[in-house]
């Protein structure tokens, strides 16, 4: 059920799922106005709290708030609590006091957005906390794959990389499953979750396998900083065996596309030529991020715990 | 200790040490047992009521972190004595983690010289391996135990030099106490803060496996066989390492055990929704390691409960997962939450009371753990059906940091007597100092 916050796809029912995605659906059309503003959260304020820095995800919920007629204020905290000294909690209700009407949370730490939320009042919407979750790109996930196929359930999706560090596979596992969408994930073995099978997705080591007949392939961010805990042997490696190409994809099916949530290391994850051409989605996926980032916006702002049980979110209003 | 007389009326009289389980009264004199049973003449002394509550000797805990001196603001040893005998503790054993750290005799000392002055509780304090719990020099054994050691141990900073812990060991032997080993190796940790599984594959928090518990224990007992010296694994969590214990057991290790109430109790689903104050070292594990701990508490693979007391203030716990520090505390709940291995038929009462105090007296060579004539005084009254509500911020401890805050626990010490003193009624609160 859609709470009070939105702090992961884990907590979400499909008839969530598809409220937003109809929501972000009316409103891409916003987007392609000339005058892209709607007085929807007119005198409301958005607070973007990053305590890891972020610029695509920040200026993605900042235009959405903005497009909407809402207040934002960027507050980006040093990361650590250990180098300063108010806790992440003192922050949270610092900024509560000055009673905000959503705050989007991102942290390199997984839970950081759900101890928040538990200490304020305003709503809170995860923009990615550590390797936990990242619903939001999820949501814009699901939106770019519905309005290229016209469909999510029964779709194959293999989700390739580094699922072990990446919050945004975690949520694409929940959000395509819930969805009726069938998920594999394929990644050198350390890259792979201990009893990850329990989340519903087939595990598979080889690339080839994975993506065979699939209708969706998704390649995630390869960190470099992961060669010095021996995940990988070399970044070349792991293009060599893992990175997509035209090749590769040739065991998908014909009408496959590929995704992947930026930033892309060229000629890693995807061969240069994919990175900018279809059937990569890139761009759509980042243009649907603020029509859903608007969507999540609209059905939680100004829902301040004491306000929650007074406000219909059925009304089909903004439409 | 005390010239006071305390008679005990009514109760259930558990002593392990001399495998009695039956009603009847304690009387206390001098400090000492001076008699039990039934029809005792006791005019003069002052009556408690037990009222069918058992009465058992004071529980010993083998583990426990009391912060003083360096970490006042969360606990000392005035608070933390008070805290345990408010759970039913006579004596608790300290780890030496405290800022200096206890590798120096003063310090040994000093921290006896605070309990007698400021804590209800008997205080055991176990010292250093290696100076500085560094991993590198060995302490002072000899003088440490002279000063009153009751064990060494770099605890959660564990020895990873399997040389520098070999020669730990052997020199042990010198004053025959026990070593006692927080089996985890660092490198399989690495930054792992909750147990390796399903819960931190959900949460997306590095995993802290079972095998870095196990590894480390392993290599103990093999080291342990080679020096027959004492060897301690302190809160076991594991199913593999509660197996290997049992064949280093069978096969004549030199090797006892402690298990904490949260480990016998609770799994790593504690933590989903990042609650911090279920963050602990070794972590919370599964269910199957759970039934394991269980099981080798049940068949004596493991000897004791210990509660790994660990007291962190509130604005540590505040933070980020990732970066809060683990532990919890535990004595005011260690006897409500084991009790469960009661009511689960896994225990009877008395070889419940033996896993919380004969067997950990008898593990630091201390007197405790029975109620014979002439034994020390030190007496826990224990209510096992009585329900209330936990709240840290009303318990004697410093910290909060409770994973059963707001719980309805069943069972209770209604009042703990140490040297023949009442120390703790559950009515009056602590009494002394």
């Amino acid at each position: 059920m859609i709470g009070t916050d939105l702090l992961g796809i884990e907590d979400l029912e499909r008839a969530d799922i598809e409220r937003i995605l109809d929501t972000a659906e009316h409103m891409r059309e916003v987007g392609r106005r000339v005058v892209k503003k709607v007085p929807t959260l007119r005198g409301r304020t958005i607070v973007n709290l990053f305590f890891e820095s972020s610029t695509r995800t920040r200026a993605s919920f900042e235009i959405a708030g903005k497009r909407l007629s809402a207040d934002v204020i960027n507050f980006s905290p040093s990361s650590s609590s250990l180098k300063k000294s108010e806790s992440i909690l003192d922050t949270a209700r610092t900024l509560d006091a000055m009673d905000p009407d959503a705050v989007v949370v991102r942290h390199s730490v997984a839970g950081v957005p759900k101890q928040i939320a538990d200490v304020l009042a305003a709503p809170v919407i995860n923009a990615g906390d550590g390797a936990h979750e990242h619903p939001t790109q999820a949501l814009l996930d699901l939106l770019t794959v519905k309005l290229e196929k016209g469909r999510i359930d029964g779709l194959t999706v293999t989700i390739v990389g580094d699922i072990l560090h990446s919050r945004v596979a975690r949520s694409n596992i929940y959000a395509f499953g819930k969805m009726g969408a069938e998920v594999r994930i394929a990644a050198p073995p350390p890259m792979i979750p201990a009893a990850v099978e329990t989340l519903g997705v087939k595990v598979f080591t080889s690339l080839r396998e994975a993506i065979e007949g699939v209708d969706v392939v998704m390649a995630l961010r390869i960190q470099s900083e992961r060669l010095a805990g021996c995940y990988l042997p070399s970044v070349r490696e792991y293009s060599s065996t893992f990175g997509i190409d035209r090749e590769k994809l040739k065991y998908a099916k014909e009408d496959v596309i590929v995704m992947h949530p930026g930033p892309v290391n060229r000629g890693v994850e995807l061969s240069h030529d994919l990175t900018d051409h279809r059937p990569s989605v890139i761009l759509d996926q980042v243009r649907n991020g603020v029509a859903i980032r608007m969507a999540v916006l609209y059905l939680l702002s100004g829902r301040r715990q004491e306000d929650a049980q007074r406000i219909d979110l059925g009304s089909g209003e903004g439409r | 200790m005390s010239d006071r007389r305390i008679w005990i009326r009514g109760g259930r009289i558990l002593d392990p040490a001399a495998e009695r389980d039956e009603s009847g009264d304690v009387l206390i004199e001098g400090g000492v047992i001076a008699a039990t049973g039934a029809g005792l003449d006791a005019r003069g002394a002052e009556v408690i009521d037990a009222n069918g509550a058992w009465i058992a000797p004071g529980f010993v805990d083998l583990h426990s972190h009391l912060r003083e001196p360096g970490q006042e603001y969360k606990e000392d040893i005035a608070s933390g004595g008070r805290s345990a005998v408010a759970g039913g503790f006579a004596a608790v054993a300290c780890m030496a983690n405290t800022q200096p750290v206890n590798d120096d005799p003063a310090m040994t000392d000093f921290i006896l010289d605070r309990a007698t002055q400021d804590s209800p509780a008997r205080v055991y304090p176990i010292a250093a391996a290696t100076r500085g719990l560094e991993g590198v020099v060995m302490t002072e054994m000899s003088a440490l135990v002279g000063a009153g050691a009751v064990a060494f141990s770099d605890d959660g900073k564990t020895i990873m030099d399997g040389g520098v812990m070999r020669h730990v060991l052997e020199y042990s032997r010198l004053v025959s106490v026990p070593v006692i080993t927080h089996g985890e190796d660092r490198y399989l940790v690495a930054n792992g803060v909750v147990n390796e599984g399903p819960v931190s594959t959900k949460l997306g928090l590095p995993g802290n496996p079972a095998v870095a518990e196990e590894i480390l224990v392993v290599r103990d007992l093999i080291l342990a066989e080679l020096t027959g010296a004492h060897l301690h694994v302190a809160h076991v969590s594991t199913r593999g390492a509660v197996a290997a214990i049992r064949q280093a057991r069978d096969r004549g290790v030199h090797v006892t055990a402690e298990v904490t109430p949260h480990h016998l109790t609770l799994t790593d689903e504690a933590v989903l929704g990042y609650d911090t104050n279920a963050k602990v070292s070794p972590p919370l594990r599964s269910a199957a390691d759970v039934r394991a701990c269980r099981e080798g508490l049940v068949d004596g693979t493991i000897d004791a409960i210990a509660t790994d007391h660990a007291p962190h203030a509130v604005h540590e716990k505040d933070l980020e997962f990732t970066v809060a520090p683990p532990g919890l505390i535990g004595f005011e709940t260690a006897f409500p939450v084991v009790l469960d291995l009661v009511r689960n038929s896994e225990l009877s009462p008395l070889e419940l009371v033996r896993r919380l105090s004969t067997n950990p007296a008898r593990i630091l060579k201390r007197p405790g753990g029975s109620l014979e004539v002439g034994a020390p005084a030190d007496v826990a009254i224990l209510d096992p059906d009585t329900s209330w509500t936990y709240d840290p911020a009303k318990g004697y401890s410093k910290s909060r940091n409770s994973p059963w805050a707001g719980w309805t626990l069943t069972g209770r010490a209604i009042a703990t007597i140490v040297g023949g003193r009442l120390v703790y009624h559950v009515e009056r609160g602590v009494l002394y100092p």
